[in-house]
């Protein structure tokens, strides 16, 4: 058995081969000092996230107070021209140059959609000699319980087996080299591979996480022969134990890396050219941020960074609205996306899942469903069943209602046909709705179902909902949560239409339908905390330590992320350091990640540590061992101050809304058609009570509150809507 | 005598309707808390068995011991039939004796603790999870010696006992279990591990009640047993004829690793009303060594729901509703119902072909659902010894190959087909075990030729870095993983030992204690699945790209009449030699299982494996001893 002694010199080796290469990796890139970033004239901070169908957009102002928004169409081919639309747009409307603007925070699903439609790179694979099968036979896992093998079929791996070489190396799991790199032999074998056609090549090697002498050495090799290719190495992408884990996380990153570089840097270029001296930063799935050249050359990080902006932006409104239970339901123009917040906190997990593909990546857990306000309506030849999606018109041609010649039925134009959706409300402010071309498109369905055109349109939003409904089941329910605990918020371009009708069919009062609900996103893009971290790997039992030793390194890697942030322009007095400590039982597999205070260490030190470890452990799995405590982990985390909340001042009003009341029209609800009274939302004030029917507009979104039920505004400019005979609407 | 159940609270249970999304709230619930009680045990369990490989079951049940949610079927209700004392709050059993508890756990090394679940004085639900420990003591380093004559060679045996009492651990019965194991750190903390699993899992069940109320929660585990009764006797009466047609197949197992084999096991299949009957008359007598399986009635009812669940609808919740629609009778005295003191360590090659037998049985009556054969590729390597500065080490790891084509396509390569297994990472095996695994990777044509390809089997090449002793538990490698409807079967498994001087040996299948030294090299070569469909059918790019993947060699490509010529596929060559085979073969066979019958088998063994034969199994002996 592997002694004490031998896991230390194993890791302490792998330190120091990290420590190296981190030192190599910043030499070499030599970065400009990143406090001349913050040098440009102004401090406004802008939060931009790409969607489906819009690119939204959010600047906030903290030294006057003022928030401007945008919504421009999105420009899937090249998302960059619909971003620099948006900032056009947004500068004029808010009369800045874009030159004032400091910051760019970015939630893109660039990554996420070249996963989800199998358009990555072609990745090349070199692994260790014996080990080219390594994807091929994963962990054998077979998903689905006893009997599941009948009826389960794999999907190819992301690097095929015959554009997979193995290189004739081999290091062992102390870090020594067993077998020297046959360098002579994997040139020939790269030239061969490279002739494949790949666009993307990883080097996973077998025990890299303790030494990557060979991985960069082939790496090295690789970029003379294949000028130009993206070259992704394991343990520079995620050096942990566990071959096929690391292997499938940079194959993964390799597959999404040239798509993501390309549209990084172009935005980057763009943005310099129109703004100076920007800083572009880009949401992690776990929403963090993330540099713009780290974004490029990780972009494993990425796959859930659309969503986790608008988890950011929910969780962060709810919050300053008194809420901290809820589920967020993001609908945009092609899916939907549902999280569950617990105690104003959301659910993350170690790993990040997208279609298929799961990769080490801690993300937000989010789901997604394909069901937006694009999603067609048909009806199957053979039943003559009504089904939703999950094919979009998507951006281009549209909903028919939009007139840019869509003519399939859409989610859209079903809200249209209803009168929720008014057809002289603006969407994103520049774009006209036809009724006639709604009806006529939801006519086909009507026709199949012999229905009128009004029950039809019903229909599809029934289905649609229900859709919905399923994917909110999948993050409470079937995690044990009772959606009834809980509030539910919708944003996005259609989430405050659907809204109250999905709080009615699961229970999760009040829905709430924040200001601004289309660009809730850029919202939490532009309102995340810069946080960042530094830490090491320090396999040790704590009888073999001591306070000092680990003290000492703890404040170490504080300095060096706390000066990280600095360079950013978060000065020492605006930070806030916890250490984070992983620790377990000698002998686990787990580990649990212990948050402490500079100050409680301080005073408490590791037997404090070991302490609140068995208390955890106890109260988490009901025992505690009385066997050794061992050190994995080291972790400091700087984070800068919260950003102050800024918002339109809503003042205080009465219940009586009638002063926004700008329209009147009828909705179909419930087989019938009802008077309904559109208000303005930028006339309602803190107070007021809108009783249902009723359709809010504003500029980038339309609320529907149906009938027997009411809206009450909040402090912060949330319609909360209530049963209108629930306890708490009065 | 049952057990006496020891109530505080006599209020009866009122069975009230339950909305339907209240039943799915408390539905996925529970379901959700079986996935959590599984994220604990591997989260805080020791033992590579359990934290990596996943070799442990978790279960919750209603107030009766049914099972509501869970894998293998409940063996409660016989535990509360057959317990001879009383059931009281804070309780909890342990066992790990397959002769007392009708083989709910079937050999030693599987530790069983049962949780019934009180609330407000009454008992409203059982817990209940077990797991394989590495060593439970006995003759050979892991427990399990191939050639045991008796259980008692194979470990403490711990008969049902309260290993906590109203409460309070007793721990004089711990330390025992732990005085009698070769790892005793380990063994403790998957004990506690499970115990938190268990725990865990009492919460979420007392969550539910605060929630929706007793009643509710009660009549709520009621309707899940009713809703799968009701599937499944659909499913029965879809799948298996009534009348006087009785299915038939039988199957075998190679040897018991002391010269004799093969073993048959046999099933017949037919329905009376509602009820499907499958009958093991005809089975092989028990054995003389420790590969008699003590199979659970109850628990092949599970296999059977769970296999045709998920051929025909895997969205239905699969619990013990449907246990009065099966009828299961096992021969007393048989292989799969011996009588104590057998010995039953090594069960793992019947229990896998359990399943084979199973899918040839159900799939005659329909071609077309069927799979091919394949299951049951488990086997175990156990590596132990005492390292070069005096500490013991000891792996016990369980292998993977192929698994076999089926109706919906190629069977995966070396994957598993237990559910939750995953194999164990070779960066941990190098890390905490004096091993370096040189190769680790599918084997060429291991696969059975088909339509769709059974999966390859798995090389791995582990070389040993101490002085130790090794121990092997392997199967077919002389009878065949068979291929159906025209497909053929996959290949054998091979062992194969390559000392430092350059020597080869063939290793049996079987066999404990082989002596190894530093350097020495055993090459694990786990079997192929069979093959589904007419592999002249396959598409030839197909085959094509099997080569390219290096899957299939340019030769192998040639059984499925595919010629392939200067790195592309000759189509003419292709065409003729497809229609030369078919025109050779005629009609293509229901089974292939690559052999006419035993003797001619055997009469081959040697020439093809490098071993004699396994004499024919005596029975006569064994009866005696056991009556």
């Amino acid at each position: 058995m592997t002694t004490t002694e031998d896991l230390i010199r194993t890791y302490e080796s792998r330190l120091a081969e990290i420590e190296a290469r981190l030192a190599r990796v910043e030499g070499a890139q030599a970065p400009a000092p990143r406090a001349a970033r913050r040098r440009g004239t102004g401090d406004l901070r802008l939060g931009v996230d790409v969607g489906g169908t819009f690119t939204d957009l959010l600047l906030l102002d903290e030294g006057k107070g003022r928030i401007f928004t945008a919504k421009v169409p999105s420009t899937p081919k090249d998302s960059s021209i619909g971003v620099l639309n948006g900032i056009e747009k947004i500068c004029r409307e808010a009369g800045i140059r874009p030159s004032e603007i400091a910051e760019v925070m970015h939630g893109t699903t660039v990554a996420t959609n070249t996963v989800l439609t199998g358009s990555g790179a072609r990745v090349g694979l070199v692994t260790t000699k014996g080990y080219r099968d390594t994807l091929q036979i994963a962990r054998s896992y077979v998903p689905g319980g006893l009997g599941g093998w009948v009826i389960w079929n794999k999907s190819l791996p992301l690097a095929r087996l015959e554009d997979t070489i193995e290189a004739d190396e081999r290091i062992d799991a102390k870090g020594h080299v067993l077998v020297p790199l046959d360098e002579k032999k994997l040139r020939k074998d790269l030239e061969k591979l490279a002739e494949t056609g790949i666009e993307a090549l990883t080097v996973s090697l077998f025990n890299a996480y303790v030494s990557d002498i060979h991985e960069r050495r082939i790496a090295e090799i690789a970029a003379q022969i294949m000028p130009g290719i993206p070259i992704s190495t394991s343990a520079g992408t995620m050096p942990e134990m566990y071959e096929y884990e690391r292997t499938e996380t940079t194959v993964v990153n390799s597959y999404v890396r040239p798509v993501v570089a390309n549209y990084v840097s172009n935005l980057q270029t763009e943005l310099k050219d129109q703004m100076g001296d920007v800083m572009l930063q880009i949401l992690r799935s776990d929403g963090g941020l993330s540099s713009a050249q780290a974004a490029m050359d990780h972009p494993v990080n990425l796959l859930m960074s659309g969503p986790a902006g608008g988890v950011s932006g929910a969780k962060w409104i709810a919050k300053n609205a008194g809420f901290d239970h809820l589920l967020t339901f993001d609908m945009g123009g092609t899916s939907t996306d549902v999280a569950l917040i617990e105690g104003g906190e959301a659910r993350t997990r170690r790993e990040t899942r997208v279609g298929d593909v799961t990769v080490r990546a801690p993300s937000i857990d989010v789901r997604t469903v394909g069901a937006g306000g694009g999603s067609i309506a048909y009806t199957p030849e053979l039943t003559k069943a009504l089904r939703v999606g999950p094919q979009s018109a998507g951006a281009d041609p549209g909903p028919a209602a939009y007139k840019k010649g869509g003519e399939e039925p859409t989610v859209t134009d079903a809200n249209v046909v209803l009168g929720y959706l008014p057809a002289d409300a603006k969407l994103g402010g520049d774009m006209d709705i036809s009724r006639d071309l709604a009806a006529k498109a939801v006519q086909k369905v009507a026709d199949a179902l012999d229905k009128t055109v009004e029950e039809a349109a019903e229909g599809i939003i029934a289905i649609v909902n229900e859709n919905m409904v399923g994917a909110l089941r999948l993050v409470s329910v079937e995690q044990g949560y009772d959606p009834r605990d809980f509030a539910l918020i919708g944003f996005g371009g259609a989430g405050p239409l659907h809204a109250n009708a999905l709080a009615r069919l699961i229970g999760a009062w009040p829905a709430i339908v924040p200001p601004g609900p289309g660009v809730l996103c850029a919202y939490g893009d532009a309102t995340t905390r810069l946080r960042n971290e530094a830490s090491q790997t320090f396999v040790k039992n704590t009888s073999a330590t001591s306070d000092r030793e680990v003290g000492k390194m703890l404040e170490e890697l504080a300095d060096r992320a706390a000066q990280d942030l600095e360079d950013e322009g978060v000065t020492r007095s605006e930070q806030e350091t916890i250490y984070q400590i992983d620790i377990r039982y000698a002998g686990q597999g787990m580990k649990l990640t212990l948050d402490v205070t500079p100050e409680d260490f301080q005073r408490e030190g590791l037997a404090g540590v070991e302490h609140r470890f068995d208390r955890e452990h106890e109260q988490l799995f009901t025992f505690a061992l009385d066997a050794e405590h061992e050190l994995v982990g080291l972790r400091a985390v700087v984070q800068g101050a919260e950003k102050p909340f800024i918002g339109r001042d809503y003042g205080t009003a009465g219940p009586d809304a009638s002063g926004a009341v700008v329209h009147e029209t009828k909705v179909y609800e419930g087989g019938q058609w009802h008077a309904t009274k559109i208000y303005d939302r930028a006339k309602l004030k803190a107070g007021n009570r809108i009783p249902g029917p009723a359709i809010v507009t504003e500029m980038d979104s339309t609320s529907l509150i149906l009938p027997g039920h009411v809206g009450v505004i909040d402090k912060v400019g949330n319609i909360l809507i209530w049963p209108e005979d629930h306890e708490k609407a009065r | 005598m049952p057990a006496k159940i020891i109530q505080t609270n006599d209020t009866p249970f009122h069975r009230v309707p339950v909305d339907p999304i209240t039943l799915d709230i408390v539905e996925n619930a529970l379901r959700n808390a079986r996935t959590e009680m599984d994220a604990v045990l591997f989260r805080t369990a020791m033992s590579p068995g359990i934290r990596e490989q996943h070799d442990a079951y978790p279960m919750i049940a209603n107030e009766e011991g049914k099972m509501v949610v869970g894998q293998f079927g409940s063996f409660l209700y016989g535990f509360m039939q057959g317990y001879e004392g009383t059931i009281e709050e804070g309780d909890i059993f342990i066992t790990n004796d397959p002769y007392s508890c009708d083989g709910a756990v079937s050999h030693l090394n599987d530790w069983l603790l049962m949780m019934p679940i009180f609330h407000d004085g009454r008992l409203v639900s059982w817990a209940a999870m077990f797991g394989h420990m590495t060593d439970v003591g006995g003759k050979v380093p892991g427990s399990l010696p191939t050639d045991a004559k008796m259980i008692y060679e194979e470990g403490l045996i711990i008969p049902p006992s309260k290993i906590f009492r109203k409460g309070e651990l007793n721990d004089e019965l711990l330390a025992l279990m732990l005085a009698n194991t070769r790892m005793p750190e380990w063994n403790k903390s998957d004990f506690y591990a499970i115990l938190a699993s268990l725990r865990l899992a009492e919460r979420r069940v007392r969550e539910n009640i605060q929630r929706f109320g007793v009643d509710t929660y009660i009549s709520a585990m009621q309707d899940m047993l009713d809703r799968n009764k009701l599937a499944m006797g659909a499913i029965i009466k879809m799948f298996i004829p009534e009348g006087d047609h009785k299915a038939y197949f039988e199957d075998w197992i190679d040897d018991d690793g002391q010269g004799n084999g093969p073993f048959k096991i046999a099933c017949s299949l037919w329905r009376e009303g509602d009820v499907a009957i499958f009958d093991f008359t005809g089975s092989d007598p028990q054995s003389l060594s420790s590969i008699n399986f003590l199979l659970n009635e109850e628990m092949f009812k599970m296999f059977f729901g769970a296999f045709t669940i998920n051929l025909f609808d895997p969205q239905i919740l699969f619990n013990d509703g449907f246990y009065d629609l099966v009828d299961v009778r096992i021969p007393p005295g048989c292989i799969l119902k011996p009588k104590k003191p057998a010995a039953l360590s090594c069960r793992t090659h019947m229990l896998g072909r359990i399943f084979d037998l199973m899918g040839g049985l159900l799939g005659q009556g329909a071609p077309d659902a069927l799979n091919a054969a394949g299951f049951s590729d488990s086997p175990h390597f156990m590596y132990s010894g005492f390292d070069r500065n005096g500490e013991w080490f000891q792996l016990f790891q369980i292998g993977f190959g192929g698994v076999p084509g089926r109706p919906v396509g190629d069977g995966p390569d070396g994957h598993s087909l237990w559910p939750a297994f995953t194999n164990v990472p070779n960066e941990f095996l190098e890390a905490y075990f004096p091993l370096r695994i040189r190769t680790y990777a599918t084997i060429p044509d291991s696969g059975g030729a088909g339509l769709h390809r059974g999966g390859n089997g798995i090389t791995i090449a582990y070389e040993m870095l101490e002085a130790g002793e090794i121990s092997i538990h392997d199967d077919r490698w002389l009878t065949y993983p068979w291929g159906v409807n025209g497909g053929e079967p996959g290949m054998r498994s091979t062992k194969t030992l390559e000392r430092t001087d350059g020597t080869k040996e063939n290793i049996p299948s079987k066999c404990d204690r082989i002596k190894v030294e530093p350097g020495d090299i055993l090459h694990f070569n786990t079997w192929g699945g069979g093959g589904w469909g007419d592999p002249l059918q396959r598409p030839a790019e197909k085959v094509w790209d099997d080569v390219q993947r290096g899957l299939v060699t340019v030769e192998g490509a040639r059984r499925y009449g595919v010629v392939i010529h200067k790195n592309k596929v000759d189509e003419k060559e292709t065409e003729k030699l497809r229609a030369e085979m078919a025109r050779k073969r005629g009609d293509t066979k229901l089974f292939d299982r690559g052999f006419e019958n035993l003797h001619e088998l055997k009469a081959r063994a040697k020439a093809e494996t490098g071993f004699e034969p396994p004499k024919d199994p005596e029975f006569f002996a064994m009866k005696q001893a056991a009556e």
